[in-house]
């Protein structure tokens, strides 16, 4: 789960990290007020969860609070990658000198955290490690340990920070680490942490990303999750219980496990379609759940033709076949459908289905060709 | 015959009294695992199955009590990462977690913790393994498979059994299948198992089932150029997965363009491996 710049910003002033004065605004009047606040010049900062906000004109430069509502009006009004702008953050203006990169995210591969900075902020880190690799600095966290004072140390002195500025630069790298153990986030990020004129440490841009799989842990974090990034039919299974990613093609797909629904995707493509979702109903596969999925798949004007791959391992397939035919009562489909049942009690799970008018394949080839040709028809 | 799992096996359930503890160790017990003891916090002193599986409340009594060698846990993702800590302290050299959805952090405490020990996790989010005809330990399905010379090991759980099973269909079984799991951090990866397959006297091919995600399909490969006389045969599956979206496996996502299929399947091929382009090629690329 993706937290927005000022919910961030949020976290770490709590863990001790220096962030500009400012507040978020849903309007342009409360744009204005919060910079009548601050006086001086200010910056609106569009709060949208995707990269490249400057670039699309998301973030802009006021110098008063007259013309910080005019902007917030403007960017407020806008559609960044296809995600409406519903909150604008309004900021003091920074004074910058260096902008540097601090970030801390799960090292997958060395199986522990890791703390990267580079002296060349304000740019995407991806970017930096394509273009200059050597000015990333990478220090590997003993998570039972934790972040020790002299790896912070090694941090700065790593980005050729001076001197004067080690202690804070400590501090915020402290705080960092806290603020992402403290939060179970897979990612925490000040981009750019700023070195301004009169030689203060500002964190001007936040970001965070949560692991989904602890949100149990944070209640009032799981709260706040913006459902703008996920498509409805995303939202919808989640209640479900079910693991649905939304695609462009017109081949409606509905598998037991994630490596079997990927593999079904795959197989599709490669006979020459297009699938229109991943999706896993996972173990058991009751009437309601199965109705679910179904109700979600067609609820894409796209979907030709359904593809069902199900492998009866405990679930049997005959469980699984009345789950469709219950299915199928209640949602009445109308695209044609490719059923294909494999493992144990699929004879009798076919044989449920001969009469609903479903197209049946053994293998899994004979399968995704016959969705094929179904969603060319 | 086998890795890891044999007649030998002393099984230890954790989450016993769970309704999928109890109904996997049924199948368990039908298919000739020995299962010596469950724990639940709280219920020690009980029995399941009839009075014939004791109930613990921790897994040190359980191991003094009965000799158990080997722990499966099937307890909630919140109290996982405890459940093993607890296996590990109390001395099984070899545990297997299936619970889905721990937390990383969690897992990145204990991957970190086991490595100090002497100690192989297996998972979590995985569906066990199975040696035919001698133990099966976690939830894949005992009737899928029978006793063979193929060693297969996956990050997947149905992906897997169809492979296996399609094998069992042209009368080839399997040494041992071992799932990996899902998740980003893991216990055991594919270059341990293939190390122990290569070993196994009884395994005489290998197969590899990957998916997208983290780069271990990538040193698997390395691996087996530079240390594997059997033959590997692979699939990789993933191959039309959007980037920045985790397909159901917390641990199958393209980040930052890394993780993708097609840098996997070159990996693997530059290193010998003949990967096939779906799931049922590879029963003829082992047999030929």
């Amino acid at each position: 789960m993706k937290l927005h710049e000022y919910q961030s910003k949020h976290i770490f002033s709590k863990y001790g990290i220096p962030i500009p004065k400012g507040r978020v605004a849903s309007t342009s009047g409360e744009a204005r007020a919060i910079a009548e606040e601050l006086s001086g010049r200010v910056v609106v900062k569009s709060q949208v969860l995707v990269g490249g906000r400057g670039k699309a004109g998301g973030i802009r430069l006021a110098k008063d609070p007259r013309e910080a509502e005019e902007l917030a009006t403007q960017i407020l009004a806008m559609e960044i990658k296809g995600l409406p702008v519903r909150k604008v953050l309004v900021d003091e203006a920074s004074d910058i000198k260096n902008e540097i990169y601090l970030g801390i995210t799960n090292d997958r591969s060395a199986r522990k955290p890791v703390i990267m900075a580079s002296s060349a902020g304000g740019v995407e880190i991806e970017e930096v490690a394509r273009v200059s690799p050597e000015k990333i600095i990478k220090v590997h966290i003993d998570p039972l340990l934790g972040l020790r004072d002299y790896q912070a140390r090694d941090i700065a002195a790593g980005i050729d920070l001076p001197r004067e500025h080690w202690r804070l630069f400590s501090q915020i790298t402290k705080g960092l680490w806290q603020a992402y153990i403290d939060n179970d986030a897979t990612l925490a990020e000040i981009n750019p942490l700023v070195i301004t004129h009169d030689n203060h440490l500002v964190a001007l841009d936040g970001k965070m990303v949560l692991d989904d799989n602890a949100l149990f842990r944070h209640p009032e974090l799981a709260e706040i999750r913006d459902l703008d990034i996920e498509a409805p039919a995303e939202i919808d299974a989640r209640k479900y219980g079910l693991t649905f990613i939304k695609l462009d093609g017109n081949i409606g797909c509905m598998v037991n496990g994630a490596g079997l629904a990927m593999t079904t995707m795959d197989i599709i493509k490669l006979f020459g379609g297009e699938p229109a979702n991943f999706l896993d109903i996972g173990g058991g596969a009751g009437a309601d759940k199965v109705a679910a999925a179904m109700r979600i798949i067609l609820s894409d004007p796209n979907v030709k033709t359904v593809l069902f791959n199900v492998f009866g391992g405990i679930t049997r397939c005959d469980e699984v076949a009345r789950g469709i035919l219950a299915a199928i009562d209640e949602v009445k489909p109308k695209v044609p459908m490719v059923v294909r049942l494999v493992g144990t009690n699929a004879e009798e799970g076919l044989k449920l289905l001969e009469n609903a008018h479903m197209i049946t394949a053994e293998t899994l080839a004979d399968a995704a060709q016959k969705a094929v040709a179904a969603a060319k028809s | 015959m086998s890795i890891l799992v044999n007649k030998n096996t002393r099984l230890l359930v954790q989450g016993i009294t769970g309704n999928e503890g109890l109904f996997h160790t049924e199948q368990m017990v039908a298919y000739g695992t020995t299962v010596v003891a469950g724990v639940t916090p709280g219920k020690g002193g009980e029995w399941v199955m009839d009075g014939k599986i004791p109930v613990f409340d921790c897994v040190k009594l359980a191991v003094e009590a009965t000799g158990a060698n080997t722990s499966i846990i099937f307890v909630p993702a919140r109290f996982s990462a405890d459940a093993i800590f607890e296996a590990a302290d109390a001395g099984i050299p070899l545990i297997i977690c299936i619970t889905e959805g721990i937390p990383v952090q969690d897992m990145m405490r204990v991957r970190n913790y086991l490595d100090t020990k002497k100690v192989r996790l297996l998972g979590p989010n995985c569906p066990g393994l199975i040696t035919p005809g001698e133990a099966k330990v976690g939830i894949i399905p005992g009737n899928i498979a029978i006793p063979g010379n193929v060693g297969v090991v996956s990050r997947s759980g149905t992906l897997t059994y169809e492979v296996v099973y399609a094998l069992k269909l042209l009368g080839r079984g399997v040494s041992t299948c071992v799932g990996i799991g899902g998740d980003p951090i893991n216990g055991t990866n594919f270059i341990d198992c293939l190390e122990m397959f290569e070993a196994d006297p009884y395994t005489e091919k290998v197969v590899l089932i990957g998916e997208i995600g983290g780069t271990d399909e990538e040193k698997a490969a390395e691996f087996i150029s530079k240390y594997m006389m059997k033959p590997v045969v692979a699939f990789i599956a993933g191959q039309t997965a959007p980037p920045g979206k985790r397909m159901g496996h917390a641990g199958a996502i393209v980040e930052g363009g890394s993780g993708l299929a097609a840098d996997k399947v070159r990996a693997l091929e530059a290193a010998g491996v003949r990967v096939a382009t779906h799931p049922e090629e590879i029963p003829g690329l082992l047999i030929n």
